[in-house]
This record gives C-alpha cells, sequence and structure tokens, in this order.
C-alpha cells in the first residue's frame, strides 16, 4: 500500500515549517469540517492559526465526489440528463440547460421559441431557488435565525412551482434534449403570476429584516475581502466578480436561450465584501423577478418541443396510427438517438456563477466525455487567499458569502 | 492567429479549438494571458481516446472578459500525449487557478503536470489505485466491479 500512495501521490514539497523559537508566535492548526454546520455540506478546511487569525487555510474537498462524469459516459444521451440534476441540488435547471443546449448544439436541431423563453422562466425560478437558500442559511450561520424561515417559505412556492410543472420538487429533469420534458400544466400562468407579484415585496421583507439589524452590518461590512485580479486569476466568477465591480453576466456576455429578448441590469457593487455579495444577490433576486414576470407576460404561443423527429419522441396519438412515428419511438426507446461527432463548450450563467459543460461526442448514442466546469470548484479555489489575514470568526461569513455547493464541487 | 506552438487550428460550431505542441503550451498560455488578453482560465480538463494513441487529449478552455463584462471571447487549446509519457507542464504559473484543474485532471486521469506545486488526488481518498474517469476503468471501479464475482 506504501508503494501505491508513493506512486499515485507524484509530488508533495515538504510543507515549509518555520522553527518555533522562543519569539516566534505559536500556531495552531485546526481542523473544521466535514461536518460543521457552516460549510453547508462536506467541505473540510484546515486553518492554521495564530491567535485568532487565520495564517493559511487549505480547503480539502471530494467527500461528495459521485463520479458523474463517469457515469454520464454510460447513460444515453437524454439519459443524462437526470444526472445532471444531481450536480447542483439548488439550481438544477441551470444544470439541466447548459447540458441540453450543448448537445442541442451538437445535434444542430432549433428550439421553439415557446420552449426557450420557457426555459428561461424556470432557469430564473431556480435562481431564486437557489438565492434564497443561500441567504437563508448564510444569516442563520451568522445569527440571524428568522430570516431563514421567511426565505424558505418562498422556496417552498417555487418547489411547488417546479412539482406542478415537472412532478418533482427538486430533482426535475424539466429542461430535456430537444425542448422540455412534458408540456407546461394548464394554469400555470395563474400560480406563476400570484408568486411573482408578490415576490418583489418579499425580498423587500428580507432586506428591512437584515439592514435594520445592526449585528448583520457590523458582521458583514469589511469582511471577506478578495481583490478583482486574484478572482480573474484563480477563476471565480458569478455574484462574487460581480460584488467586486465587474459587469460580467454570461446571460449579457453570451446570450442563450433568448435572454438578448428580455429586458434587466447586472447587479454590482464595488465594495468586494460579505456585505456587498449579500446586496448583489439581493438585488439579481429582484431582476429575475423582472425577467419571470416578462416571461409571464410575453410567452409565444407554439410548440414547447423542437422538431427534430429523431431526437424528441413522437406524441402518442402520432405513434399509434404513424409507422415513421412508431420507428422513431423505438429508436428513441431502445438505443437513444447518436449525436455527430464534435466537441462543444457551453456556458450559462448559473446562480453561483460560470457553469460550463465541455461534451464531446465520438458519434455514438452515449457522451464520450461530459466535463463539468462547476462554479463551486472556481469559487472555493479562492478560499485560501479570501481567509488569508482574516479573523477565525471571520471566516463563518466569508465561507456564506461564497455560496458553494458541495455536490457542485465534488460532482 | 499564428504562433510557433500551434500545429493546427479548427473552427467547428462556432468555437476555435488550436491543436498544441505539449512543449510550448506554457509559453504560449503566457502570451495568449499577456498579449492577447486571455485574462481568465475557465477550466482544464483531458479526454481519453483509448486505444487509440496519442491517447490522451488535455484541453484548456481560455476566456476573455472585457473590463465592461459586454464582450467575451473563448478559446480552446488542445495537447496531445501518449500513454506512456503522460506529462505536460504545469501552467499553474500563468493563471494560478490551474492549480486545482490539473489536480483533477491528474486525479481522473493520472496526466502528470510538471512544476505544479502540490500535484496530489483532489477528488479521490490519497491512496486510491487507478484514474476513474480512463476508459478502461470500469464504471463501476474495480472493487465493485460485477466481473469479479
Amino acid at each position: 500500500m506504501a508503494k501505491a500512495l508513493e506512486d499515485h501521490v507524484a509530488t508533495v514539497p515538504a510543507p515549509s515549517v518555520e522553527p518555533a523559537g522562543p519569539s516566534a508566535p505559536r500556531r495552531m492548526t485546526l481542523n473544521m469540517g466535514p461536518q460543521h454546520p457552516s460549510t453547508h455540506g462536506v467541505l473540510r478546511i484546515m486553518l492554521e492559526l495564530e491567535g485568532e487569525t487565520i495564517v493559511f487555510a487549505e480547503p480539502d474537498i471530494g467527500f461528495l465526489h459521485t463520479g458523474i462524469e463517469k457515469q454520464c459516459e454510460k447513460e444515453n444521451w437524454q439519459q443524462a440528463v437526470t444526472l445532471t440534476d444531481r450536480v447542483d441540488y439548488l439550481a438544477n435547471l441551470s444544470n439541466n440547460l447548459v447540458y441540453a443546449l450543448a448537445v442541442e448544439k451538437l445535434l444542430q436541431i432549433e428550439i421553439p421559441p415557446q420552449a426557450q423563453w420557457m426555459r428561461v422562466m424556470l432557469a430564473e425560478c431556480s435562481r431564486l431557488n437557489s438565492h434564497l437558500v443561500w441567504l437563508g442559511t448564510h444569516a442563520l450561520d451568522i445569527g440571524a435565525m428568522s430570516v431563514f424561515f421567511y426565505c424558505f417559505r418562498e422556496r417552498e412556492d417555487i418547489l411547488r412551482i417546479f412539482e406542478m410543472f415537472s412532478g418533482q420538487r427538486m430533482m426535475t429533469s424539466y429542461i430535456r434534449i430537444g425542448g422540455l420534458a412534458l408540456e407546461p400544466p394548464r394554469g400555470w400562468q395563474t400560480v406563476i403570476g400570484k408568486f411573482i407579484r408578490a415576490f418583489p415585496s418579499k425580498v423587500d421583507e428580507y432586506e428591512n429584516l437584515l439592514d435594520s439589524n445592526p449585528i448583520w452590518k457590523r458582521r458583514t461590512q469589511g469582511v471577506g475581502f478578495i481583490a478583482l485580479e486574484d478572482m480573474l486569476d484563480m477563476g471565480v466568477t458569478g455574484p462574487m466578480i460581480r460584488a467586486a465591480g465587474l459587469p460580467w453576466d454570461i446571460r449579457k456576455s453570451e446570450p442563450y436561450s433568448s435572454y438578448d429578448k428580455f429586458d434587466f441590469n447586472v447587479a454590482t457593487r464595488s465594495e468586494n465584501d460579505v456585505y456587498s455579495r449579500y446586496r448583489v444577490r439581493l438585488q439579481e433576486m429582484r431582476e429575475s423577478a423582472k425577467i419571470i414576470t416578462q416571461a409571464l407576460e410575453g410567452m409565444p404561443e407554439g410548440p414547447w418541443q423542437a422538431n427534430a423527429p429523431h431526437v424528441v419522441l413522437p406524441d402518442r396519438e402520432k405513434m399509434k396510427t404513424q409507422m415513421e412515428a412508431l420507428i422513431y419511438h423505438f429508436k428513441i426507446v431502445t438505443e437513444g438517438f447518436r449525436v455527430p461527432e464534435g466537441e462543444v463548450y457551453q456556458a450559462v450563467e448559473s446562480p453561483r456563477g460560470e457553469i460550463a459543460y465541455y461534451v464531446v461526442s465520438n458519434g455514438t448514442s452515449h457522451p464520450y466525455r461530459v466535463h463539468m466546469r462547476t462554479p463551486s470548484f472556481g469559487n472555493l479555489q479562492a478560499l485560501p487567499v479570501m481567509l488569508q489575514g482574516e479573523m477565525i470568526a471571520d471566516s463563518i461569513a466569508a465561507l456564506g458569502s461564497m455560496d458553494f455547493v458541495l455536490g457542485d464541487t465534488d460532482r | 492567429m499564428t504562433h510557433p506552438a500551434i500545429l493546427s487550428t479548427v473552427e467547428a460550431f462556432g468555437e476555435t479549438t488550436h491543436l498544441v505542441d505539449p512543449a510550448q503550451i506554457v509559453q504560449l498560455c503566457g502570451h495568449l494571458k499577456d498579449e492577447v488578453g486571455f485574462n481568465r482560465l475557465s477550466a482544464v480538463t483531458a479526454v481519453d481516446w483509448h486505444p487509440a494513441e496519442p491517447r490522451f487529449e488535455v484541453v484548456y478552455h481560455l476566456h476573455s472578459i472585457a473590463s465592461d463584462g459586454r464582450t467575451s471571447k473563448r478559446l480552446r487549446l488542445k495537447c496531445k500525449l501518449t500513454e506512456d509519457q503522460p506529462q505536460i507542464d504545469s501552467i499553474t504559473g500563468v493563471w494560478r487557478g490551474a492549480n486545482w484543474y490539473e489536480r483533477e485532471v491528474f486525479d481522473m486521469f493520472g496526466i502528470r503536470f510538471r512544476n505544479h506545486p502540490n500535484l496530489i488526488r483532489i477528488l479521490m481518498p490519497l491512496d486510491w489505485e487507478g484514474y476513474p474517469l480512463r476508459k478502461d476503468y470500469p464504471v463501476h471501479g474495480y472493487k465493485y466491479s460485477y466481473q469479479k464475482e
């Protein structure tokens, strides 16, 4: 075993341990996690402390590694959609969307406007869902317990909407290659309309709860600074980078799924601390509500699946009356559809930042390789830079402001 | 774009791919970052083309964002590596963010990155044997493989 370990751990430089002389301050190594409540999952951080100041922090990930990329290679193209849900379990529809967009790019099929708008609307609902969970748990970490209950009240509404659309509260798999999984349910306009009319006032409510709380402000303002250059260098994306003043949002810079037809602003701040990240996400919730309202009012009529009989399952009625439809149905169900050879890299803006799938096809009915560039992985990498020099109590606030999901990190 | 390290260029699905000489990857990345403005590294990954030879492809996804955040450009670099020499220089000196991505590629494919500051497994346990994303590695792993029964 020792030989195997030597072989697999290629080069580990010896840690530079300074001699602890009489004048050297005593350092302590503290192991935080993997079952620490504020790490929101199974993240282990090794902290080296000098008194209460963090000298060095090293995240240790992989506790939630489930080999999703390997499993994708075994499933056929459409089946792999259900695995993408499990990557980031708070923003399932963003993951469904990026995978579907990547494969549709390879297949070169056109998605009808109604499906595109529906995708945008539901992706924004999942952004609200993710930000609500983030806000509730982040405030809970810092000690403001009541916000959690308010946020989860609205989250419940969103989960009901997902259930109404797809039959599932979390693992929706509603966005499929070629369109949507099911026809939008009857009366969805009423349910979404009722929710979205009330939602902006709920955001004001959270804002009042937190911004009138001096403890919240003292715990978050000026904490968790990390320079914009460091963020770009380390691969940080999403609300973190927007809170540092860079107005980069993939929905604007590389519009996908008709995001260019929607009118919304990119929320930015310049303070670059935990508080500004909170403000950015709060503003994003308002912008998402705007997008959902526009989608609700301007939803185009028409089909919700692409006109691609070799990819999309035929209508039940057609399958029973037309021979071609029956043949396509048989082919799609038994072996799945084939995707032409090629490789694409598709990025979308998930609630946490840039989520990008690199999909390689070798012309068969299974993906040859699916690489998931997940935002939490990139963001978490910058944690040592962010925590250096912070107080240990502030590390909880700083960690929370990153909004990582360990399923997203470890895949 | 021309650079002595670029062997060939493919344009497909609106994306540009450069096939790059593995020996000059660091030099090319430094050039792309400093002179062409690719200020971000989006991801590093690999593809295993077993049993074809050269077996591995290390894939770099570069990204450039303007300071107004509105215009962005993407570029893909690919380096082919053979099965008996799965080694390439690390680009952590160009983008520090390459650190974890290269560790992940090492963990999953067994490709070694020279001059990497801390090349150890990142997702799998440190004493894990084998490289899970290689095509000759069974989906259920060796330990739980049904073939043994």
